[in-house]
């Protein structure tokens, strides 16, 4: 077992982990974190996106071990502690951008670190930036739109609402 | 002005808050106390003996709880199969057990062998390698044709082949569509694949089965689309516990697309072990367990052809499919390519003559079942694929070669036993034709080779059956179960409500649409009104969600029981007021005496209802609680026009979609922002299907497409937005709502479109190609070019 300490949401936070656990499982299993969430075992499907250290990681894939000492950053930490919604969360809810919600918790840590390095990301780099990221039930036609709408363009051209 | 609530207007989902912050409750987040973990070792050979299973090392190994295997089940009940056919010769069909874990013999890769339980998921899978297996493979039978050839090897021995039925549909009609097909002046032929698919909603399948000594009651935690059906199936086909003493529940759930409507062996085997152990037993699936383990969909092949007299009016249709049903029958397998397909083959269209004929066969892979469609996608393929090869074959434009033959006047009784209630075939094509700029086609197919690509455009229709279904009417089709939904709506004292619902939203959003309806109908907002769903101790006895029925159905049921509600809310408000019922009227929240100044409001009535001082003791009970239960008197049948614009790359075969616009008639809308939603996400999985997904055996029955890396899921950069309308409505009739259901249609409609255009891009160009099978990769488009 090895001991691992890591910043997670702005609170420290320790365990014993076995030398295999992934950085998913430490996040749902030892602290409860379950928004973050499992949806595949090949590291395609990019619902365990978080931020560590700033950078978008699908949790799933890294150690928790490798995280020692890293700041992690999931989505139970993104809205406000008054329980406001970040920009892009209110995007997703005010275009729809989401449907059974599984997928969401990725797609949205995943949108925050595309509009971190590109605050304007036209529709095709939105939907190239979400390579990694699968969504089941809408299609991707309201994700891209509110991701859009988050960075403060006009969706209203958009078909459909 | 779009509504700001109620019905027709877009509130955001409430739901939305829960699953954007993390906080949603899935499956996979219940931990119960002291829960032990399943692995279950799964065959890796498609078909085989088996000799010997020794779980002695593997039991030794740490923290093992204990293993369970086939031999463990021998006294247990198998997996019901919920949809008995009757062939076309008058015979039942076959219909083979399906145990829980595996006896004898394994029949597909994935069939559970043994189960371990442990108290790590790592120590189950550890444990699980050491289980020695000893195997006699057998020859593995996959291509259905070859499946049902005398002498094929039989997935099951006792079966008497590998046919489960031969069914004719109308049998009676058999000869005349034969000879009218004989006579005609034109005949076009397409024989054709719809590629097997995987559901794969993003949440993999989960169970966490509990069990209490002290009452003697089971609880099954479970990633379902229909608690009630799995607590129904599984209490009292496999493991014979009565319905009080089992509940089900079935939380937040990941999407579902119809994988999560079956009974499956993981849920009987937690429920099982947990009371055979007395601790609560969990089961995560990996996503690569599930390509092995969770039923697929489609997986069809056909040959269909299309009568034309000599004014191009369609006389006779005939089609013969293969369908598979894998190694077991799942569910409602039987179901799918029969009442979901046959059905549905007039499509559109009067064509007076059709005939369906549908071998279903047993094959050594996974069992199929419904998909988003279900049927109806398999039907409106090939329907809409061969209708526009006879346009190209005779030279005609294949818009107006549909709209000539369109089912213009409502209700119209199809030759396939439905009856349309309404529809406007022509309206929604004139809708596309609108919002797909079809007039500018030319202009953009000249701007597409001016870069050196060809360009298509691919239009059809489709019509379905959603809102499953009459009671009466599938118990005599073969269905073991019955097909109304419920609701119990309990308003509390100071007037606010919860709904309990027998449907199921796993991404629907049940939660904003469905108080939408019952705020429109009482006059208070929506934030007074609750809905809970997907708790078997909590809900009414209800069917669940799939086929496009949630509001047609579930939504009529809780109409019928809001308006049991008002009515005696009326008798309440008639005592205070000292008025006639018949004399009250309910508007706006407030309850008026007609033609007078005196009202009071809906708190006012519902407090009395609970303190009932100045109330009607001798006539009606205190209290305000209704239960409905809504059997449908018909299928309700969703319409539309779809338009795909593809560019294809004459170098690689790569098909870009370039434009992608849907025209649907679902009737009365109540929340337009969602069915917006239903459509898109029925659109990507459609372009899914044409494009890129498919579901690959080898001929030995490894399955090559097992995970993420193999079975191309649609992503963001293979999709365009969308134009989606829904302005063209004729309400369903027989619905005290008028909806019709939204739900599937975009899965239904999309894939001809997307291979309609594909092929018009490659006629553009002199290629000689009539048709390609799905998933149009670039590899195949490549070889069809230049074949």
């Amino acid at each position: 077992m090895v001991k691992v300490t890591m910043t997670v949401n702005g609170r420290t936070a320790s365990g014993e982990v076995e030398g295999r656990t992934l950085l998913s499982g430490f996040l749902r299993e030892e602290l409860g974190l379950t928004g973050t969430h499992v949806g595949c075992d090949t590291s395609q499907c990019g619902a365990c996106v978080v931020h560590v250290d700033g950078k978008a990681v699908k949790s799933c894939t890294m150690l928790a071990a490798e995280a020692d000492g890293a700041e992690i950053a999931t989505i139970e930490g993104q809205a406000a502690p008054d329980g406001t919604l970040n920009v892009i969360q209110q995007a997703f809810q005010d275009h729809h951008g989401l449907q059974c919600g599984f997928c969401t918790p990725g797609m949205v840590m995943s949108a925050a670190a595309l509009l971190k390095d590109n605050p304007k990301p036209s529709e095709q780099e939105i939907r190239e930036y979400l390579e990694g990221n699968l969504c089941r039930c809408t299609g991707y036609h309201n994700i891209v739109k509110a991701i859009m709408a988050a960075s403060g363009q006009d969706v209203s051209a958009v078909a459909a609402e | 002005m779009p509504k700001d609530s109620g019905i027709g207007a877009s509130p955001k989902r409430r739901e939305d808050v829960r699953f954007l912050t993390g906080t949603g409750n899935y499956t996979d987040d219940i931990n119960l106390n002291g829960q032990a973990y399943v692995h279950f070792l799964r065959s890796d050979v498609a078909h085989g003996r088996l000799v010997s299973v020794d779980t002695s090392d593997a039991a030794a190994m740490p923290g093992v709880v204990r293993i369970f295997t086939g031999a463990d089940f021998e006294g247990v009940g198998g997996l019901p199969c919920g949809w008995q056919v009757t062939d076309r010769f008058g015979e039942v069909m076959q219909e083979p057990a399906h145990p829980v874990l595996a006896q004898g013999k394994v029949r597909h890769v994935g069939d559970p062998i043994a189960a371990v339980v442990a108290d790590t998921p790592e120590q189950a899978r550890d444990a699980a390698e050491a289980i020695a297996v000893e195997m006699e493979e057998l020859p593995a039978v996959i291509n259905m044709k070859e499946a049902v050839k005398d002498g094929a090897t039989k997935v099951h021995d006792d079966l008497t082949s590998n046919l489960c039925y031969d069914w004719g549909f109308v049998e009676e009609n058999r000869e005349a569509v034969d000879k009218a097909i004989q006579d005609a002046a034109h005949v076009t032929t397409l024989e054709l694949v719809n590629n097997r698919l995987v559901a794969n909603p993003m949440e993999p399948r989960v169970a966490v089965g509990d069990f209490n000594r002290a009452t003697g009651e089971s609880t099954l935690y479970t990633t379902s689309q229909n608690p009630h059906v799995i607590r129904l199936l599984m209490g009292a086909f496999v493991l014979g516990i009565p319905e009080h003493k089992l509940r089900v529940v079935a939380p937040d759930v990941g999407g579902g697309f119809g994988s999560k409507i079956f009974h499956y062996a993981e849920e009987a085997f937690c429920t099982f072990a947990a009371k055979a152990l007395n601790r609560a037993v969990k089961w995560t699936s990996s996503r690569s367990e599930a390509f092995m383990s969770d039923a697929h969909g489609r997986d069809h092949v056909t040959k269909i052809e299309l009568a034309l007299d000599a004014d191009n009016n369609f006389t006779a249709l005939r089609t013969e499919t293969y369908a598979n049903m894998g190694a077991y029958l799942s569910t409602f397998a039987p179901s799918v390519p029969t009442w979901l397909h046959g059905t549905l083959m007039a499509g559109n269209y009067k064509t007076p003559l059709i005939y369906v004929n549908v071998k279903a066969v047993f094959t050594n892979t996974v069992a199929v079942d419904a998909y988003r469609g279900a049927g109806r996608p398999e039907a409106t393929y090939q329907l809409e694929r061969v209708i526009d090869k006879a346009a190209r074959e005779l030279g005609v434009d294949p818009i107006a070669l549909r709209r000539q033959n369109f089912i213009t006047e409502f209700p119209y009784a199809t030759p396939v036993a439905v009856e349309y209630d309404t529809g406007d075939y022509v309206a929604t094509m004139d809708k596309l034709e609108e919002i797909a700029d079809l007039s500018g086609f030319a202009a953009r197919r000249a701007a597409s080779e001016a870069k050196g690509k060809l360009r298509g455009l691919g239009v059809n229709c489709y019509i379905e059956a959603c809102g499953i279904a009459p009671s009466n009417l599938v118990g005599q089709l073969g269905a073991r179960a019955g097909l109304y939904e419920s609701a119990t709506v309990r308003v509390n004292a100071t007037g606010g409500i919860v709904v309990m619902t027998g449907s199921h939203s796993h991404g629907q959003g049940h939660e904003t649409s469905f108080p939408q309806v019952i705020a429109d109908m009482i006059g208070i907002p929506e934030d007074m009104v609750e809905i809970e769903h997907g708790d078997t101790a909590n809900t009414p006895m209800g069917m669940g969600t799939y086929g496009s029925r949630s509001l047609a159905v579930g939504g009529s049921a809780m109409v019928r029981a809001t308006e049991k509600i008002i009515a005696k809310a009326k008798k309440i408000a008639a005592h205070i007021l000292e008025a006639s019922d018949a004399d009250i009227e309910l508007k706006d929240g407030q309850f008026t005496v007609a033609g007078t100044d005196k009202s009071l409001a809906w708190g006012d009535v519902t407090l009395a209802a609970y303190v009932p001082h100045n109330y009607p003791l001798e006539d009606i009970e205190p209290g305000l609680e209704e239960t409905a239960f809504y059997d449908p008197a018909n299928f309700t049948y969703p319409s539309g026009a779809y338009a795909c614009e593809v560019e294809v790359d004459p170098d690689t075969g790569k098909v870009t979609i370039e434009s992608f616009a849907a025209a649907d008639d679902f009737g009365n809308i109540v929340n337009p922002m969602i069915v917006d939603g239903q459509v898109h996400g029925g659109i990507g999985q459609g372009i899914g299907q044409a494009l890129l997904e498919g579901c690959v055996y080898d001929e030995d029955g490894q399955l090559l497409s097992a995970s993420f890396m193999d079975y191309a899921m649609p992503r963001a950069d293979d999709l365009p937005f969308y134009k989606v309308d829904h302005s063209c409505q004729t309400p369903c009739t027989h619905n005290p709502l008028g909806v019709k259901g939204c739900g599937e249609a975009g899965a239904i409609g999309t894939p001809p479109a997307v291979v309609n255009a594909v092929v018009d891009a490659l006629q553009s160009a002199g290629k000689d190609v009539t048709h390609i099978d799905m998933p149009l990769s670039p590899a195949r488009v490549w070889a069809a070019m230049n074949g």
